[in-house]
């Protein structure tokens, strides 16, 4: 990465001061600030040149164009929506109406080409684990190029196109000349919000994914239902929402909330992995579905409360191959999240029926192998759907038998590292949220904490370190919903989505605080509430409250 | 006090659901989760000193249904603080289901609850006047068919009565509005009830400003403490001095107070019965005031020479005086408020240690190598200077333990974590004021309910004499302004700051944990229906979800 010179003048002003007042509380270790080579690129790409010449944007003859030799035209929906957001990014409001047709000067960058150089560009299709997100964006006079094999790079350059904008001392757009070409070291970069534990208006989730393509995430895992609440409307089964939901119409989402969520998270090359937790952690489930989980006993009678999933009943797996069949066709990834954590075996025990079963299928008193069954033939159904599967990994840790393109997500705090050894060895690929539970909080700048994370730090070969194609940050619900998940969520997920987009070596601590503090005031002015790293302001400061 | 039986069903349905998944985290502490349950006092928040609820159920007829001022009250439809009070709570009520232009028409039932008549039972209603902290805010609110009075000596009262009573209207079953017969007698425990926001470490916009102010009536908060300046940025806008924020706010006109705005912001205040007590700290804490105001900061030295930066204000020149006279001057005239916070904390002495006049001046008097001598002759003299304004002062505690002289109505302010019981008794056996915040840095944010660790802070729990108890008038939350702006504030201070709230105006016994996340969680929600983007306690949900993002 080569970055000659600095930006004269940044788009989003920012000024940190040093001044800092010392409560006789804890200290925080600060980075010292100083303007990035690198201006606002965030996350930064694998290899940047920039010069010092500068262009100007017109904000009456730019325009962002399909390439001649584009293999994607005017009807590719993805890229024109596309083009209509970012214009807005770069021209929130200085956009001259009706005279379009104004000759570029010559020191102008006129027009941003848009090239797609494969031949299937991908356009209607949904994105996947392989999808092909890199970039090659060359800035120059009187065109920019963005070339990308298919639309999923092309979405992320546009992304990086519109941090290299920025406004000169009188206020023009501007934009120096330069090279990028770009890729994401990891090809799983996601985010896990929980709609059950707090049901997250649909604005809420379609703010967030906003965010995330401006971070270059690319999978949001919906944590979708859980103990608490059953917001997830099967078309199948519509009882669980209607009884399990915290409210059966305005705390739900309904089948074309999704489709629109899956539709809006795709034209931002955001996949949508959705999470059915089971054996345990289904008490919402068990509201609307009969027998589904097993009673407890209280010596020699139900107690009235109900544990996990009852594994011993065959009306269990009917009904788990019929909702998750519906789940199959609802969302189109390729890969369903199973959940399987957690499961408390204390109920199951209480059971006389379970205990019988126990004895039959000669399990002993080992619960972990009535678990195992179970999620054996979980994993068997959802099989026959053609979808694969991520699980949480106390499903590896208890032996169950998984398929080889298993997904294994590592997310216990202690001893990750020997957890991605451990499963990389046994040859299944893995993604890591351990380090990056969100939902934790504490005061001071934890972002940097997030940023120093390295996620092949473990022992193992390179073919094991191949088999982790990422991770994600998790933002469990317990304490957020609508009024504070966005603020709490940005920029600390930034860190994250950039240690999973950029090179390795890519772990300057100040020189990300100096690109952070910018991103978040871009973010702050693109309409995201997200929250200041530390003592500074923003140009542009959040409007609402 | 005593409630009779629950609310049938709440305004503001809450759900909280205690299946919990334990992460296996290795250090986040996780405070005692309390039992959920219905309150016997439904919603209310914070709890009045005397409330009986009973069974008997009125509705309120969104065409009738009228907050008037009551015949025998001293203060009439000219007094507009009451108008825009009625005018709010009227849509608080009735968020959305007032029907209009039937008012005359449609008798009202004989079950139903028709208006509420605001009586001030005080010659001077105080409608025209700036609360105070002597301002009486009692009042008595008794709801029974057809008419419901508010009785308060004062509009002061009146305010905090119209709150409470927007807490009693409740939906029942088949979403009409309700509230139950009940009489109250409230005042508060404490007179001082303060939330501090800092809006030097980031600019807080009039609109994050003018919202949590609503907030704190909700919460009967009567004190905002503006914490307006301090070393990152100067907003404030002065008119004798206009170069302080021209150079020192973090940008001349987007990132400043005018004088309008701070009018507008006092009036507001002012309205919900909230005083606003501005801070201008020093000696420390000024480094913004320096870029705008040549001289005005000690210049370190480096060695022989000046390094370039500077100290805390330079406390040897007379020039420092003149223009802490004037602007003192100014200031007493923009703010109302009886009293102006003159901080005094954390005063650095490296630079004044440093600086070969300060030496000299301090052997010429004889204070030795004692700065603490010199940092007490500076604030002796702008004690001095803004005695002469007229303006009763609050000094952070570091002013008083370092022997400073000071006015005996000077209210000191304890805000270190340690020995917090030890600096009260020291405090009030000097026999000066004091009020709290050291419980309640809301910035300080870990995982968990720590809304329970505010909530349990007993303020009077020092030894001392009943004399001495006395001095204690209250308590400030204090939401430091590293982490927070316009973003992120509102919902990390909301309802956390609640539990401050509640500490402060309810009785001492006030304190059952289970029945308290009752009422607030539900509390919380109403703050969300009512606009304000309050964070959850804990799992759950409300029937209005936050409409923002």
């Amino acid at each position: 990465m080569i970055a000659t010179l600095k930006f004269t003048t940044l788009l989003l002003a920012v000024v940190v001061c040093r001044a800092t007042q010392d409560y006789g509380y804890k200290d925080v270790e600060e980075p010292t600030l100083g303007d990035s080579q690198y201006g606002s690129l965030w996350p930064l790409p694998q290899k940047v040149q920039m010069s010092t010449v500068a262009f100007k944007l017109s904000g009456v003859s730019f325009q962002i164009v399909d390439a001649k030799e584009s293999s994607s035209g005017a009807s590719c929906s993805l890229l024109q929506n596309a083009y209509r957001r970012y214009d807005e990014y770069i021209f929130p409001i200085s956009r001259m109406q009706g005279q379009n047709k104004k000759k570029a000067f010559a020191s102008d960058v006129s027009e941003l080409q848009v090239w797609i150089t494969s031949a299937d560009s991908e356009c209607d299709n949904y994105p996947s684990v392989t999808s092909d997100e890199s970039y090659e964006l060359s800035v120059d006079s009187p065109v920019a190029v963005l070339k990308a094999p298919k639309v999923w790079g092309a979405l992320r350059g546009l992304e990086t196109f519109s941090q290299l904008v920025y406004e000169d001392e009188y206020g023009a757009k501007s934009i120096n000349r330069t090279e990028i070409q770009d890729f994401p070291r990891f090809t799983h970069r996601g985010l896990l919000l929980d709609s059950s534990r707090h049901f997250l208006p649909i604005k809420v989730i379609l703010a967030n994914l906003e965010a995330m393509a401006w971070n270059k995430f690319n999978v949001f895992h919906w944590h979708i239902v859980d103990d608490p609440s059953f917001p997830y409307m099967s078309r199948t089964f519509p009882q669980l929402s209607q009884q399990g939901a915290y409210h059966p119409y305005t705390h739900v989402y309904t089948p074309s909330d999704v489709k629109m969520i899956i539709e809006f998270a795709r034209l931002r090359g955001i996949r949508v992995v959705s999470e059915f937790d089971t054996p345990g952690h289904t008490q919402s489930w068990g509201k609307g579905q009969k027998d589904l989980l097993t009673p407890c006993y209280s010596g020699a009678s139900p107690s009235g409360s109900f544990g996990p999933v009852n594994p011993i009943l065959n009306t269990t797996y009917d009904f788990m191959a019929m909702f998750f069949k519906e789940v199959s066709t609802v969302f189109p990834d390729a890969y369903i999240h199973l959940g399987g954590d957690e499961v408390d075996f204390s109920c199951w025990k209480s059971n006389p029926d379970i205990q019988k079963f126990m004895a039959q299928q000669g399990f002993g008193t080992d619960y972990s192998k009535l678990e195992s069954f179970y999620i054996q033939r979980l994993l068997d159904i959802v099989t026959t759907t053609n979808k694969g599967y991520m699980i949480w990994q106390e499903v590896i840790d208890n032996g169950v038998k998984l398929k080889s393109n298993t997904v294994v997500h590592v997310w216990m705090g202690n001893k990750f590292e020997e957890e991605l050894q451990k499963v990389t060895e046994a040859g299944f690929t893995t993604i890591l949220s351990a380090p990056w539970y969100l939902d934790y909080i504490s005061y001071g700048q934890d972002w940097q904490k997030y940023y120093k994370v390295e996620p092949l730090s473990f022992n193992g070969t390179d073919a094991q370190k191949k088999l982790v194609v990422g991770g994600e940050a998790c933002l469990w619900g317990e304490y957020v919903d609508a009024t504070n998940l966005t603020p709490r969520l940005w920029p600390r997920a930034s860190a994250v989505g950039e240690r999973l987009w950029s090179d390795k070596d890519v772990k300057d601590t100040n020189d990300a605080y100096s690109r952070l503090i910018q991103h978040r005031c871009r973010m702050v002015q693109r309409g995201i509430p997200a929250e200041p790293l530390f003592t500074g302001y923003c140009a542009h400061e959040y409007k609402g409250v």
